[in-house]
C-alpha cells in the first residue's frame, strides 16, 4: 500500500489528473413500488409484478410510498446531508419501450436531500467526498433484446420500483477512491437498511462522470458520462480507459466533446452514445398527478433519534476503546453483521486474539466458501470459546488451527472437538519430562554442541519435544524442563 | 417568428409523431399562430412572482408500504397490439 | 317546494319522459310507477332514433338490459339514482366497455378497470347506457375533432353542441340520457352546457377524483355533472364526488349533501360582476343576457359589487401554454405498446412510435402535443411554461382576493351561442377564444356552474356562469336554484333527428 496519492496518467511531457463524480442509482428497500402497490421482489416471473400505474394505463395515477421518503431521508441523515422539508416530483419525459409513460417520475431542482458528505480511508489519510444531492425516482422496466432477432421484449416488473440517486461532487481522483466510495455508500446504507447494495441483482449501479486536468490546474476539463455502470471493478476499469483516452485525445490536440458514453466491459472501451444524446431534451416540469412533498421537522428528527450507530462512529469507538488499529477497525465495521459478530465475541473473549482469529483465519473460510458471515459455520460463541482455550493456555494456537478446522466442518464446540478428538494439552510433568529426556538422548551431539556456546539450538530441541507430541505439548511446561535438563 | 419549419421538425422528432411535408407546412402556419397568441404574456413583468406549483393547498398524502396489486399479467398485456405469453413485444431497439 | 303532483297520476306516458328532469324520473321509480328496464328501454329507444345526433361512440344495451332486470329484481332504492340508466362521457374507463377518448389511438381498448367517478353513479344505483361522443382526448370546443365524427346540437342541424363533452351535452338535451357526467379542462362541461340549454358544474379542483379519467392536462381536468336543471345537478354531484386515496390530488374531506341542502338562497349574498369579462365585440345578446341575470339577482334580494379580475386577458394565452404542456406528457403513454393502435409501418421502434402518433392522433392533438413539448424544451421552458406557471399564481390571486369581497362571481358562460359545424376549424385561435369566460376557473381550480338564461335571436341558448371560492358548490348551486326559477327558461325540442 502506498502511503502517499499517487494516480496521474503520467504521459512524456505530462501528468493529467483524473476528476471524477458518480451518480449511483441505489434501490431503495422497501416491499412496494415508489407509486403503486406491486412488489419490488427480485426475479419474479416477467410482467407478474406490475400493476395498472406501473404499465401506465389511462387514468392511472401515483400515490407516493411513506416507507421510502423515511428510507430516503435515513439515507441523507446518514450522509451527514442536509434534509429539505420540501421537495418536488418532476417528470422527466423520453421515449423508450421500457418506460410505459413516457416519463420517469424523478426529482428535478427541489429533491429531498441537499448536500452532504462520505469519509473515506485511504492509505494516504482520510478523505472527505461531497455529496451534492440524493433524490426519488422510479427505475423503468427491462428491454430484453436477445430473446428474438426481429423483435425486443418488454418486463416492467422493475418499473416502477424506487431508486435513490446519490450525486456526489467532483471529488473523487482514482479508480481506488471509487471503489473506497462505493464500498462505503454501500456499507452506510446496508447499516440503515435502505439498500442491500447487492449489485448482481442490479440494487446498486452508477453513471460515472470523467474528466482530466493537468496536475496542478485549477479549471476542470470537459467530462463525459458513463453510463450505468454495475459493478465496482468495470467503473475502476471504465474510468482508467476514459480518462486515458481523453488524455490522448487532448494531447494529439483534439477536444473533448462532453457526451453520454458506455462501458465496453470486453473491449475495454469506452464508446459514444452520442447519437442518443442528440435527441434527448427531457422537458422536465412537476408532476401535475403529484403535489409538493411537505416533511415535518419532527419527522426528520424521530427517525434520527432511531438511526443505528453508522460506520464512521463505529470505527471511531472500536479504535479508542478496543484499540484496534485503523485498518482493523475498518474491516470489522465494513458490514453490521461482522461487527455485531465481532462484539459478541468479544464479551467474553480476550480482544487482540479475537480480531485476529475474526480478521485471518475466519474470514478466510467465509471468503472461501463464499458465505456471509450471519452464515458463519462458526458461531460467534464457539469463536470465543476457542479463544478463552488459547488465551488460558489450555490448547497451543497450532492445536487451535486444527480445532478451527474442525469447527468449520462441524460447526461444533470447540471443547467437544478437543476431547473427540483427544486434542487436549500435554501438560503433564512427568509425560513431558519422559518426552524431553527422549529428545535429548537422541541428540547428544547437539547437547555437546549448545553447551559449547551454540544457544541457538534451543529452538531445535523445543520443536523435536513439540513434534514428539505431535503439537499437544503444553510450551510453558516443555520450557522449564527443557531448560533444567539441559542445565545438568 | 417564434417558431420555424426546422424547429417543428426537432419538435415532431421528440414527440414521436412523423410530419410530412404538407401536414408540415400547415401545422407550421398553425404553431405560429399560437405561439403569437400565447405570447401576449411577454408584456406581463412576472420577475417577483414565484410559479404557482399546486392548485390545492394541501401536502402530498402518502400510503403505506405494503403489496396489494400485481400477479395480473393477464390483465396487463390484454390490450397490448403485439404480445407473447409473458411480454409485449416491439419492433428492434436500434440505437 | 318538491312536490310533483303532476306525476301522481297513474299511468305515465313514455313521452314525457323526455320532458321530465332526473329528480322527477327518481321519484317515479321510487313509487314503483315505472320500472328500471321500462326506463332503459325508453332511452334506449331514443338513442336509436337518434344516430343523426353521433352523440353515442359505443353502446351496450344488452348490459343496460340486463342490468335493469337484476335493479327491478331486487329493488333497493337506497342509492341516490336507482335504477337509472346513464350515458357517460368517453374519457371514463369503464370496466369491460371499450373506452376511446375520442380518439383512433384508442379505437379498441377495453379497459379492464372502472373509474372512480363512474363507480361511483353505480354504487349509488345508476346503470351504464353507454359511451358519449367527445373532442378527442377532450382537446376540442365543438365536438369537432372526435374521430369518430362530429356530434350535432339538437336545437338545430349543422350547429356544434359544443365540447369537449359534446355528445353528453347533445344526448342530455336530446333526451337520450336523464342525465350525463363530462370533464372541464377550460369549459368543456360548462361550454357545450350553454350551448344545449342544460346545467353543468365544474367543481373545485380536487372533488371529483381523477383515477381512471382518461387525462388531458392533469392539474386542469375535473369530471362534473350535466343535468336538465339544477337541482339534478346537486343531486348527480353528490353522488359523482368524494374523497379517493388512489388521486393524490383529491380532496379529503366529508361528504356533502348537496342535494338535501339545495335551497333557493339569494337575499344578502354579494355577487361580484367583474369587467374584465366585458370583452371586445361581444355581443349585444350577452350583454343583455347579463344584464337581465344582473337584475334577477338584485330583484331577489342579492347585492351586486362591481369587482376586478385584473389578468383575465391573460388566461387563454396561459391556458394554452399549460395545458398543452401536461398534455404533451400525459399522452406519451400512446406509444402502441401497451394497448390501443400500432401502426404497421417503422422498421424499428422508433420509427413505430413516429408512425403509430402520426397516424393515431388527429390534428388537434398534434397541434397541441406539439406546442407542449416545445414550451417544455430546453430553451424555452422559462420564457414560456414558467412564465404561465407565474401568471396562473396571479389569476388565482385575482379570484382569491375577489372572494374576500364577495360571495359569488356571475359572468356569461361563453362569448357566443352555438356556431355552425366546420366555422372555426381553420382556425384554432377563433376556436380556442370560445373558452374565455371559463379558463379563468380551471386556472384558479374553483367550482363553477352554467345555468340555461336565455336565448339569441336564431333561438339558441345562452348560459350564464357563478363561479365561488374552493369547496362552496352549495353556495352556487342555491344561487343557481333560486336564478333558475325566475329566469324559468324553457327549451322544447321538435326531436326532428327522429
Amino acid at each position: 500500500m502506498k502511503d502517499k496519492f499517487d494516480y496521474f496518467i503520467k504521459t512524456e511531457n505530462n501528468k493529467w489528473e483524473v476528476i471524477i463524480g458518480l451518480e449511483v442509482h441505489a434501490q431503495v428497500t422497501s416491499k412496494s413500488k415508489l407509486f403503486s402497490s406491486s412488489s419490488t421482489k427480485f426475479g419474479g416471473k416477467p410482467n407478474t409484478q406490475v400493476s395498472l400505474v406501473d404499465s401506465a394505463f389511462p387514468g392511472m395515477l401515483p400515490v407516493i410510498n411513506k416507507f421510502c421518503i423515511e428510507q430516503a431521508v435515513k439515507t441523507g441523515l446518514g450522509l451527514n446531508a442536509k434534509i429539505n422539508l420540501r421537495s418536488i416530483f418532476d417528470r422527466k419525459n423520453y421515449f423508450y419501450a421500457d418506460l410505459p409513460a413516457g416519463y420517469q417520475i424523478s426529482q428535478y431542482k427541489n429533491p429531498i436531500v441537499g448536500e452532504g458528505s462520505v469519509t473515506l480511508d485511504m492509505p494516504y489519510g482520510t478523505k472527505k467526498v461531497g455529496i451534492e444531492r440524493l433524490h426519488l425516482e422510479q427505475d423503468a422496466g427491462k428491454s430484453i433484446h436477445d430473446l428474438s432477432p426481429d423483435n425486443t421484449f418488454v418486463d416492467l416488473n422493475r418499473s416502477g420500483v424506487a431508486l435513490m440517486e446519490i450525486v456526489s461532487k467532483p471529488d473523487l481522483r482514482s479508480p481506488d477512491e471509487v471503489n473506497s466510495y462505493v464500498k462505503k455508500l454501500r456499507t452506510i446504507m446496508r447499516y440503515l437498511g435502505t439498500c442491500d447494495g447487492n449489485m448482481q441483482e442490479g440494487s446498486l449501479r452508477a453513471d460515472v462522470n470523467v474528466s482530466v486536468r493537468k496536475e496542478g490546474e485549477k479549471k476542470f476539463g470537459t467530462r463525459c458520462e458513463i453510463k450505468n455502470v454495475n459493478s465496482i471493478k468495470f467503473m475502476e476499469m471504465a474510468i482508467e480507459s476514459e480518462a486515458k483516452r481523453q488524455v490522448e485525445l487532448i494531447e494529439s490536440g483534439k477536444k473533448i466533446v462532453q457526451e453520454t458514453r458506455l462501458f465496453d466491459t470486453k473491449k475495454n472501451e469506452t464508446r459514444s452514445m452520442r447519437s442518443k444524446e442528440e435527441a434527448h431534451d427531457y422537458r422536465y416540469f412537476p408532476d401535475p398527478d403529484l403535489l409538493p412533498l411537505e416533511i415535518k421537522q419532527s419527522f426528520v428528527d424521530n427517525l434520527k433519534n432511531k438511526l443505528p450507530e453508522l460506520p464512521d462512529k463505529k470505527k471511531e469507538r472500536f479504535i479508542n476503546k478496543f484499540k484496534l488499529t485503523p485498518y482493523e477497525a475498518n474491516v470489522l465495521i465494513s458490514e453490521n453483521n461482522i461487527s455485531e459478530y465481532f462484539e459478541e465475541v468479544i464479551k467474553s473473549a480476550d480482544i487482540k486474539l479475537a480480531k485476529n482469529w475474526i480478521i485471518v483465519e475466519l474470514f478466510a473460510v467465509l471468503n472461501d466458501k463464499n458465505l456471509d458471515i450471519k452464515d458463519s459455520p462458526v458461531s460467534s460463541k464457539n469463536l470465543a470459546n476457542l479463544v478463552n482455550l488459547i488465551s488460558s493456555g489450555e490448547i497451543s494456537g497450532k492445536i487451535a488451527k486444527k480445532v478451527f478446522e474442525l469447527m468449520v466442518q462441524s460447526g461444533d464446540e470447540p471443547s467437544k472437538i478437543i476431547k473427540d478428538k483427544g486434542l487436549q494439552q500435554q501438560s503433564d510433568p512427568k509425560e513431558l519430562e519422559k518426552i524431553v529426556k527422549n529428545v535429548l538422548e537422541k541428540n547428544l551431539d547437539k547437547i555437546t554442541q549448545y553447551k559449547a556456546g551454540k544457544e541457538k539450538l534451543y529452538g531445535f530441541f523445543v520443536g523435536e519435544v513439540m513434534k514428539a507430541s505431535s503439537g499437544k505439548a503444553n510450551p510453558k511446561l516443555v520450557n522449564d524442563i527443557l531448560k533444567k535438563e539441559l542445565k545438568k | 417568428m417564434p417558431i420555424d419549419k426546422n424547429q417543428v421538425k426537432k419538435v415532431a422528432k421528440l414527440s414521436r409523431i412523423s410530419l410530412d411535408d404538407s401536414k408540415l407546412e400547415s401545422l407550421s402556419k398553425d404553431l405560429v399562430s399560437i405561439l403569437n397568441f400565447v405570447e401576449q404574456l411577454n408584456k406581463l413583468d412576472t420577475n417577483e412572482i414565484k410559479p404557482l406549483t399546486s392548485i390545492i393547498d394541501k401536502s402530498l398524502d402518502t400510503r403505506d408500504d405494503t403489496v396489494s396489486e400485481g400477479q395480473i399479467k393477464d390483465q396487463i398485456l390484454k390490450n397490448s397490439p403485439e404480445k407473447n405469453e409473458d411480454f409485449f413485444i416491439v419492433p428492434k431497439v436500434v440505437d | 317546494m318538491r312536490t310533483f303532483l303532476l306525476f301522481q297520476r297513474l299511468l305515465i306516458k313514455m313521452n314525457d319522459l323526455n320532458d321530465i328532469s332526473l329528480s322527477e324520473i327518481i321519484k317515479l321509480i321510487k313509487s314503483k310507477k315505472i320500472s328500471s328496464l321500462e326506463l332503459a328501454n325508453h332511452f334506449i329507444n331514443n338513442i336509436k332514433k337518434a344516430k343523426k345526433l353521433n352523440s353515442f361512440i359505443t353502446t351496450c344495451f344488452d348490459q343496460t338490459i340486463k342490468d335493469s332486470k337484476s335493479f327491478d329484481k331486487k329493488q333497493n332504492f337506497d342509492g341516490l339514482l336507482p335504477g337509472i340508466p346513464i350515458a357517460v362521457k368517453d374519457l371514463f374507463c369503464t370496466k369491460n366497455i371499450k373506452t376511446t377518448a375520442g380518439s383512433k389511438i384508442l379505437e379498441n381498448f377495453v379497459p379492464t378497470y372502472e373509474s372512480t367517478v363512474t363507480n361511483n353513479l353505480w354504487k349509488e344505483g345508476a346503470i351504464l347506457l353507454g359511451k358519449l361522443n367527445c373532442d378527442e382526448f377532450a382537446m376540442g370546443s365543438s365536438n369537432e375533432t372526435s374521430f369518430f365524427g362530429n356530434v350535432v346540437n339538437p336545437l338545430e342541424n349543422n350547429f356544434v353542441p359544443g365540447g369537449s363533452s359534446g355528445g353528453s351535452a347533445t344526448a342530455l338535451a336530446a333526451s337520450l340520457t336523464p342525465a350525463t357526467i363530462g370533464t372541464d379542462t377550460g369549459g368543456s362541461i360548462r361550454q357545450p352546457a350553454s350551448f344545449t340549454g342544460t346545467v353543468g358544474l365544474k367543481p373545485t379542483y380536487g372533488l371529483c377524483s381523477r383515477w381512471g379519467i382518461v387525462a388531458f392536462a392533469s392539474s386542469l381536468d375535473q369530471a362534473g355533472p350535466m343535468t336538465k336543471n339544477v337541482e339534478d345537478c346537486a343531486l348527480m354531484l353528490e353522488a359523482m364526488s368524494g374523497y379517493d386515496k388512489k388521486d393524490s390530488t383529491s380532496i379529503n374531506r366529508k361528504k356533502e349533501n348537496y342535494f338535501k341542502n339545495l335551497k333557493k338562497s339569494i337575499k344578502g349574498i354579494k355577487i361580484g360582476i367583474p369587467k374584465e369579462y366585458r370583452v371586445d365585440n361581444m355581443p349585444k345578446e350577452i350583454e343583455q343576457l347579463w344584464k337581465n341575470g344582473i337584475d334577477i339577482l338584485k330583484k331577489s334580494g342579492a347585492k351586486i359589487i362591481d369587482i376586478s379580475l385584473p389578468h383575465t386577458k391573460y388566461a387563454l394565452p396561459t391556458y394554452y401554454i399549460v395545458a398543452p404542456a401536461e398534455a404533451s406528457s400525459n399522452l406519451a403513454r400512446y406509444d402502441g405498446i401497451k394497448y390501443g393502435y400500432r401502426s404497421k409501418k417503422g422498421n424499428n421502434l422508433i420509427e413505430m412510435y413516429e408512425h403509430t402518433r402520426a397516424e393515431g392522433f388527429g390534428d388537434e392533438v398534434k397541434r397541441r402535443v406539439l406546442i407542449g413539448t416545445y414550451v417544455l424544451s430546453s430553451g424555452y421552458y422559462d420564457a414560456y411554461y414558467l412564465k404561465a406557471q407565474k401568471v396562473r399564481k396571479l389569476i388565482k390571486g385575482d379570484f382569491d382576493n375577489s372572494f374576500k369581497k364577495v360571495d359569488a362571481i356571475l359572468t356569461p358562460s361563453t362569448p357566443s351561442s352555438a356556431f355552425k359545424i366546420g366555422e372555426k376549424t381553420n382556425d384554432p385561435i377563433s376556436m380556442y377564444l370560445n373558452d374565455i369566460f371559463t379558463v379563468p376557473v380551471n386556472l384558479a381550480g374553483l367550482p363553477a356552474i352554467s345555468i340555461p338564461a336565455g336565448k339569441d335571436h336564431k333561438g339558441h341558448p345562452l348560459g350564464l356562469q357563478l363561479i365561488s371560492k374552493a369547496l362552496e358548490e352549495q353556495k352556487i348551486l342555491n344561487i343557481a336554484f333560486a336564478m333558475e326559477k325566475e329566469i324559468d327558461f324553457k327549451q322544447s325540442l321538435n326531436r326532428w333527428w327522429e
